[in-house]
C-alpha cells in the first residue's frame, strides 16, 4: 500500500514539476546554481575543455546570467541538450534557460510557448562539401546525400530549398554535431548543412579544414538567441537585459579590463546607470546595483566574448559581419539602459 | 438432551464489510479501485488544466498540417508537403518493416543456435554459448551503434567507385554496390507493367497496390493450389493401389511455368545500380541504418530465442529421442519430426515476448537515423510542433496496437500447436 502511495506521489510530482513556471529567480537563488541548457559539444559555442570546464560563445551567456544573479559566473550547471531534447528540457523546468544556437521562429515563440530574449548571433544556413567533389553552388547538389541535425529549423529549410529548386536529395538524419562530423568525414554523406557558424566551428575541428569548402549560398535567416519559458516575465527580463548589458557594454566601451574602474562613476550617465553607480536599474530587476558589472566581468562585453571564442583570431575564424554593432554597420542594437 | 437448532440467521450489518472476513477483501478492493480511479481522474484533470494554463490545450489539428521535413526511407510516396499524419504513417511502415525482417531472421538464427548449443561437438557448442552470452549481456543499443559504425567506417564511399582505376568495384558480377551509404541491389522492373491501383484516394493513408505484384501473387497461389491438388490425388492413388505416382516434376511445373510465362508477358528485367552524380541510382537501396538496425536486433534477439529453444528441447524427455532412434530415425529427423514439434509448446509463449521485445526495441532506430515511427511522430513531428503529450500518447497507442496484434496472432498459433489431450 505504501509503495503505491509513493508511486502516485511521484507521478503527481512529475506532472506538477513542469508547471512551476513563475519564480525562476527565487528557485535559482535558493539552489545557488543556474541550470543552463547548451549544445552538447560545438567547438567555439559550447564545449567542455580538457578539465571539463565548459566554455564558448553560448556558454558565456550562461556565465553572464549566473554572474548577474548569483555573483559567481562559475555557479552554472551545464546541461548538454540535442536539437531534439532542448525544448522539452526547458518546458519541463529541467533548465532555467537555453543558450544553444536556437533559431528564433514564430512557432517556437508563440506556439511552443517560449520567450526569446534577444539575438546573440545573426546566422544563416549554409552547406559544407569536400573540395574534391568540385561543387561550386548548392544548386548543383542534385541527388546528393545530406547530413542534417534532426529536429532543427535547418531540417525544414533544407526540404524547402531542394523542393523549390526542383532538385532531389537524400537526407541522413543525425542527432548531434559530433555524429554529423563522423558521418561526413567517413563519406556517408556528401554534404553537411547547418548554420554557417556551426559549419565554421565544425570545420575548425577537422584535421584538414582546407579540404572542405562552405558553399556561397545562405538559404535562410537564423537569428540565434537565448530563450526562457513563457509565463515568468521577471526571469525573462533578467536574461534579456543581461544579454543587452553585454551588447551595450561593447557599444559604450566598457570592457572586462576597465569595468571595475568605470563602475566607480564616469561622465557618461548611461555607463553609470548600466554599472549601478546611478539610478536603480538593478533593483527594478530584483537584483542589486552591480548586476551588470558582474555580468560583464564574467567573460567581458559582447565583442570580447566574440573575439575570444569564435572571432577571426580563433580557429573558427568568423568575421563580425552582421554581428557587428549597429555603429559599425552590423545588426547589434541594444535598447537603451534608461 | 440437546436439541439441534438452526444456527441464527446472520443479519447483514454494515460493519461486517470491515470485520467479516467474508466481505473484507471485497471491500478493500472496491475502495482501492475507487481510490485508483480518483487518482487517475485527478492526474488527467491536472494535466489538462496545466496544459490549458500553458496555452497548449490538447489538439490534433497539427496532424493535417504539412510536415515540412523529408524522410529518406519510404515505402510509399511522400514529400515534405504531406501532412504529419502521412509522415507518421510512413514511419509506422518503416517500424513494421524492420520488426518483420528482424523477427524472421532472429527466429531462424535463434533456432539454429539453440539446437547447435546442444551439439555433442564441443567446439560448436562452446562457440554458440559464447555467442549467446556475448549478445545477451550487452545492451542492444550498443550493438546497433556498433553495427552502424562498422558499416560507415569500413565500407567504401560511393566516390571510391569513381574514376579510371576505382578503389572499389561492384560485387556479384557488377550487380550489387556495397557502400557506406547502404547496399544497392538490382530491382525487379516490368516493361509492360500493369500499373498501380490507388487506394484511399488522396488521404494521408493512401497507398498504391502494384497490379504486377497482385498478378504474381494470384498466379503463385493458384500454382500452389494446383500442386496441392496433385499431391492429394497422388495420396489417394497410393492409398488405393499402394504405388505412389511420381509427381515432383508436374508439381514444380504447375508452380513455376505460369510464373515464368507471366514474367515474360510483363517484360520482366532487372534494374542495376549505376553510379550517377553523387550516389548510385537505380536498384533497390537498402540503407545502412536499416541494415544496422536489422542486423543488431536480429543478432541480439536470436541469443534470447536460442536459449528458449534450448530450454524447450531440454524439456522433452530423452526417452522420446531414444524411442524415435529405436524406430530407425536418424538424428536430424528425430529433431525435426519428434523433438522440435513437442518442444514448440514450451517454446512459443516465451517466443511471443521476444517478438514483442524486438518490435519495441526497434524504437532505438533513432540512434542510427532510421526513420521509424519514433523518429517521425515521436521525433521530428513532436519537436517541430511542440505537441509532446499528444505525440507520446499516440505513439504509445500505436506500439500497444502492434504488440497486441503480435500477441493475438502468436497466441492463435500457440493454441494450434499445443498438445492436444484426448
Amino acid at each position: 500500500m505504501n509503495k503505491s502511495v509513493l508511486i502516485g506521489a511521484a507521478a503527481i510530482a512529475c506532472v506538477s514539476a513542469g508547471v512551476a513556471a513563475a519564480g525562476t529567480l527565487d528557485d535559482v537563488k535558493a539552489r545557488g546554481k543556474l541550470n543552463c541548457g547548451v549544445a552538447s559539444g560545438l567547438v567555439g559555442f559550447a564545449t567542455p575543455d580538457a578539465s571539463g570546464e565548459w566554455g564558448g560563445f553560448d556558454v558565456s551567456v550562461c556565465r553572464a546570467v549566473a554572474g548577474a544573479v548569483l555573483g559567481d559566473p562559475k555557479a552554472v550547471e551545464f546541461v548538454p541538450t540535442t536539437g531534439k531534447t532542448r525544448f522539452t528540457a526547458l518546458a519541463s523546468g529541467e533548465i532555467d534557460m537555453l543558450a544553444r544556437n536556437t533559431t528564433w521562429t514564430f512557432s517556437r515563440d508563440v506556439d511552443l510557448k517560449f520567450t526569446f530574449v534577444g539575438v546573440n548571433y545573426y546566422d544563416g544556413q549554409g552547406f559544407m562539401v569536400p573540395k574534391e567533389l568540385g561543387v561550386a553552388s548548392a544548386k548543383e547538389l542534385d541527388g546528393a546525400t545530406v547530413c542534417i541535425q534532426t529536429g532543427t529549423t535547418t531540417e525544414l529549410n533544407l526540404a524547402d530549398f531542394f523542393r523549390t529548386n526542383g532538385i532531389s536529395y537524400e537526407p541522413v538524419p543525425i542527432e548531434t554535431n559530433a555524429e554529423a562530423q563522423q558521418q561526413y568525414l567517413a563519406g556517408a554523406c556528401d554534404v553537411y548543412t547547418t548554420d554557417a557558424s556551426g559549419l565554421a566551428a565544425t570545420r575548425a575541428a577537422f584535421e584538414n579544414p582546407g579540404d572542405h569548402t562552405v558553399l556561397p549560398e545562405i538559404i535562410s535567416k537564423e537569428p540565434l538567441g537565448p530563450l526562457v519559458r513563457h509565463g515568468d516575465n521577471e526571469w525573462g527580463d533578467i536574461v534579456r537585459w543581461t544579454l543587452n548589458a553585454l551588447i551595450t557594454a561593447e557599444e559604450l566601451g566598457v570592457t572586462s579590463a576597465n569595468v571595475a574602474e568605470m563602475s566607480a562613476g564616469t561622465d557618461n550617465p548611461e555607463v553609470n546607470r548600466l554599472l549601478g553607480s546611478e539610478g536603480s536599474l538593478g533593483e527594478m530587476l530584483g537584483l542589486d546595483a552591480e548586476w551588470a558589472k558582474r555580468a560583464i566581468m564574467a567573460g567581458g562585453n559582447y565583442g570580447e566574448v566574440f573575439e575570444k571564442n569564435i572571432g577571426e583570431n580563433t580557429p573558427i575564424g568568423l568575421a563580425r559581419g552582421l554581428n557587428a554593432q549597429y555603429t559599425d554597420g552590423g545588426l547589434l542594437y541594444s535598447p537603451p539602459f534608461r | 438432551m440437546t436439541t439441534l437448532t438452526d444456527p441464527p440467521k446472520a443479519s447483514f450489518r454494515l460493519s461486517m464489510l470491515i470485520y467479516d472476513t467474508r466481505y473484507r477483501s471485497a471491500t478493500i478492493q472496491v475502495v482501492a479501485l475507487f481510490g485508483f480511479m480518483l487518482l487517475a481522474a485527478w492526474l488527467i484533470n491536472n494535466t489538462l488544466t496545466n496544459l490549458n494554463t500553458l496555452g497548449k490545450p490538447i489538439s490534433l489539428a497539427f496532424f493535417t498540417e504539412p510536415a515540412s521535413y523529408d524522410i529518406n526511407q519510404r515505402l510509399l510516396d511522400y514529400n515534405s508537403r504531406d501532412s504529419h499524419l502521412r509522415a507518421a504513417f510512413i514511419g509506422l511502415l518503416n517500424t513494421l518493416v524492420v520488426a518483420v525482417l528482424g523477427c524472421i531472421t532472429a527466429t531462424i538464427l535463434g533456432v539454429l543456435i539453440g539446437v547447435l548449443r546442444l551439439s555433442k561437438n564441443w567446439i560448436v557448442a562452446r562457440i554458440m554459448t559464447f555467442y549467446v552470452e556475448m549478445f545477451r549481456n550487452v545492451p542492444v543499443l550498443l550493438w546497433i551503434v556498433l553495427a552502424m559504425a562498422i558499416l560507415i567506417e569500413s565500407l567504401p564511399a560511393p566516390r571510391a567507385f569513381r574514376g579510371e582505376n576505382p578503389e572499389a568495384t561492384l560485387s556479384f558480377f557488377d550487380t550489387v554496390a556495397i557502400t557506406n551509404r547502404g547496399v544497392y541491389i538490382p530491382e525487379p522492373l516490368f516493361s509492360n507493367s500493369l500499373g498501380n491501383l490507388p487506394i484511399f484516394g488522396n488521404s494521408s493513408l493512401r497507398f498504391d497496390i502494384s497490379l504486377d505484384f497482385l498478378a504474381f501473387a494470384l498466379v503463385l497461389v493458384a500454382g500452389l493450389f494446383a500442386s496441392h491438388t496433385i499431391k492429394k490425388r497422388a495420396d489417394v492413388t497410393q492409398e488405393a493401389t499402394g504405388l505412389r505416382p511420381t509427381t515432383w516434376y508436374t508439381r514444380l511445373a504447375v508452380v513455376f511455368i505460369p510464373i515464368i510465362v507471366l514474367f515474360a508477358v510483363l517484360g520482366f528485367h532487372l534494374g542495376y545500380p549505376e553510379l550517377k552524380g553523387f550516389n548510385f541510382q537505380g536498384g533497390t537501396h537498402m540503407r545502412n541504418s536499416l541494415i544496422a538496425l536489422w542486423l543488431a536486433l536480429s543478432l541480439y534477439t536470436a541469443a534470447f530465442i536460442a536459449e528458449i529453444v534450448r530450454g524447450g528441447i531440454l524439456a522433452i524427455s530423452h526417452g522420446q529421442t531414444e524411442a524415435a532412434g529405436a524406430l530407425g530415425l536418424r538424428s536430424g529427423r528425430i529433431m525435426s519430426l519428434v523433438v522440435l514439434p513437442q518442444a514448440l509448446r514450451v517454446i512459443i509463449p516465451p517466443m511471443i515476448s521476444n517478438y514483442l521485445n524486438l518490435t519495441k526495441n526497434s524504437s532505438l532506430a533513432i540512434a542510427v537515423g532510421y526513420m521509424d515511427i519514433t523518429g517521425t511522430l515521436g521525433g521530428i513531428t513532436m519537436n517541430q510542433t511542440g505537441r509532446e503529450l499528444e505525440c507520446v500518447v499516440l505513439l504509445m497507442a500505436v506500439y500497444l496496437m502492434i504488440s497486441l496484434s503480435i500477441s493475438l496472432v502468436m497466441n492463435w498459433y500457440n493454441n494450434r500447436v499445443k498438445l492436444v489431450e484426448r
